[in-house]
């Protein structure tokens, strides 16, 4: 970590970055914008028919219609919505219990660390989605918050080993032996020097695994274990448009390229927080 | 005068294997005591055992009494006060002794605020900062204001360490630990942070233990001086002594190493 920091940047690096900064946050910003606009208004009745059937995009359905005549875009839309709950509740769900089993671990006597350690290996060897899918099973049905409870558990397995090796690198530090001899407490410590040490470093993570989260969500659904209709997630979409995907591409295409543009979108917003929360890499004064 | 520091048969040990054996010696109110010996002597450990923080795995026997209180054996949590009040270290590395993600001001005034509370004076954000400019100017830090709004990698390697001096300071200890607190820095600068460091402690009568691994600057910096080698005490006494009239082999090997160096910084120009 110190020794990235070490190494200059040079303006067309910085250019390059706030310009990753700026594209993610319009992208995220207008699946914001869509989602929560869907609580208020959509071109369709998303349960309507509201044209033919497979109908090809034109400008009454922008990205065509479903087997069932339904308008794409509208579902599209709602699908922002939804994978925006999903991938938020996931992770903050997933940095809530993370960071602390990570901390926890850090802070640890020899022994309850190498249990956690032990634990936390086991949970990550435990594929996400074969996780998330046990956690829904168990569950009285499926629904987008057990959904989004249980992916989130699944990985703050990864946020809890990530925040521990961080964590654990921060406290081999001179600044925190000192000020532990001044007497800060272990909470000040974590507050004012381990969290926004290890924050950069998490926060991609974090945002990764909000991609992660969209995308299991979507798989959860494609598998019938996800949120049910009308509140179709764009994995339901890309399910329901696997049977007509050789005669109408464009019920997959059009999802697909939803999905795939949040999950960039976030990871670039995330890379542009990173470099400003580091004043190494800002520019300098 | 009863000591400030007084160690008693210390031992570390990491598992089966000794690292620090049978260490005493004591430091008095005020007294500069120099702890020299090569890289891996233990130094370091009998510094942090003396102050109960020994990291894990590393366990410490025998006694040490810090403001005439038992360390050994004690609970973190009594520890933390006692720590607060009477000690504090200043480390070799300047780069790891400062938080890089805090601006300097703000990371001199977290000590200088907890100890405020503590003695019950006036912990607002004003009196705070004037505390903070007035260690700054103390340690010898041009423009403070300016100083004081920079971050740890905008400033020179000296500059970080009287900053970090200015952090010990702000802990009012009446025992300060300086575990090679020049070894990193040029020659010129440790000249500079020698000279602030003895001048800090005669002005506010505190105790010093010096470590070092280098006898001239141990000599230039501490009164009374104990020799360690591979964890054991090997000889102490005044520096002038020891140094003149060294008892042991080894440290008399120290003092020939200085010597020829020494030597050939004559020759050389
Ligand atoms: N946490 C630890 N666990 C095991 N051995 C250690 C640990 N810390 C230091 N040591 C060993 O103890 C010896 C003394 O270390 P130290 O006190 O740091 O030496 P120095 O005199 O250079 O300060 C060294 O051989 C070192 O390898
Ligand atoms: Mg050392």
């Amino acid at each position: 970590m110190t020794d990235t920091r070490l190494i200059a940047t040079s303006p067309e690096g910085r250019t390059r970055r706030s310009l990753t900064f700026t594209i993610g946050a319009v992208v995220v910003g207008l699946h914001l914008v869509i989602g929560l606009l869907t609580l208020f208004w959509a071109p369709y009745d998303p349960t309507a028919m509201s044209g033919g059937r497979l109908e090809a995009p034109s400008f009454a359905h922008l990205a065509g219609t479903d087997r069932l005549g339904r308008d794409l875009f509208t579902l599209i839309m709602i699908g922002s919505r939804i994978a925006l709950i999903v991938g938020t509740g996931a992770v903050i769900i997933g940095a809530a219990l993370g960071v602390t089993i990570g901390l926890l671990a850090a802070f640890a006597s020899k022994t309850l660390d190498d249990v956690l350690a032990a634990g936390l290996d086991i949970l990550i060897a435990f594929p996400t989605l074969l996780l998330a899918m046990l956690i829904v099973a168990s569950s009285d049905g499926a629904s987008l918050w057990t959904a989004v409870v249980a992916i989130g558990i699944a990985n703050s397995a990864i946020v809890a080993r990530l925040t521990r090796i961080l964590a654990k690198r921060v406290l081999r530090m001179d600044y925190i032996t000192a000020a532990r001899i001044s007497g800060t407490s272990w909470i000040r410590v974590v507050t004012i020097h381990i969290l926004p040490n290890i924050w950069p470093t998490l926060l991609v993570n974090l945002a990764l695994q909000f991609g992660l989260a969209v995308i299991a969500e979507a798989s959860l659904s494609y598998l019938g274990l996800g949120a049910p209709p009308p509140n179709a997630s764009w994995g339901r979409l890309l399910q329901e448009a696997q049977g007509t995907v050789y005669t109408a591409p464009f019920g997959a295409i059009a999802p697909g390229i939803a999905l795939v543009s949040l999950v960039i979108g976030i990871n670039l917003l995330a890379d542009g927080l990173r470099d400003i929360g580091d004043p190494t890499r800002r520019r300098r004064r | 005068m009863s000591p400030l520091l007084a160690i008693d048969g210390l031992s570390v040990h990491a598992g089966g294997q000794a690292l620090v054996s049978d260490v005493s010696f004591s430091v008095a109110p005020g007294e500069r005591l120099g702890l020299i010996g090569e890289s891996g002597s233990g130094k370091s450990l009998t510094a942090l055992a003396a102050i109960g923080l020994l990291a894990d795995g590393l366990s410490a026997s025998g006694s040490v009494l810090l403001d005439g209180r038992q360390v050994v054996g004690a609970r973190d949590r009594d520890l933390v006060a006692l720590r607060g009040t009477t000690a504090a270290v200043i480390f070799q590395e300047p780069l790891t002794a400062l938080d890089p993600l805090m601006k300097i001001g703000r990371q001199v005034a977290e000590p200088v605020r907890r100890r405020a509370r503590r003695d019950g004076r006036p912990a607002d954000e004003k009196s705070v900062m004037r505390e903070v400019m007035d260690l700054l100017d103390q340690v010898a830090l041009p423009q403070p204001d300016r100083i004081a709004k920079s971050w740890p990698h905008e400033i020179s390697g000296g500059q970080r360490q009287r900053a970090a001096i200015a952090m010990a300071l702000a802990c009012r200890p009446k025992l300060l630990i300086a575990d090679e607190p020049t070894t990193a820095l040029d020659v010129t600068t440790q000249a500079e942070i020698l000279k602030l460091l003895g001048q800090l402690v005669r002005e506010r009568n505190m105790a010093l233990l010096f470590i070092s691994h280098d006898l001239p600057v141990v000599a230039s910096a501490a009164d009374r001086v104990v020799v360690l080698r591979h964890g054991r005490i090997v000889e102490q006494g005044p520096v002038a002594k020891v140094f003149r009239e060294p008892a042991h082999d080894y440290t008399q090997s120290l003092v020939a190493a200085a010597r020829s160096f020494d030597d050939a910084l004559e020759i050389a120009p």
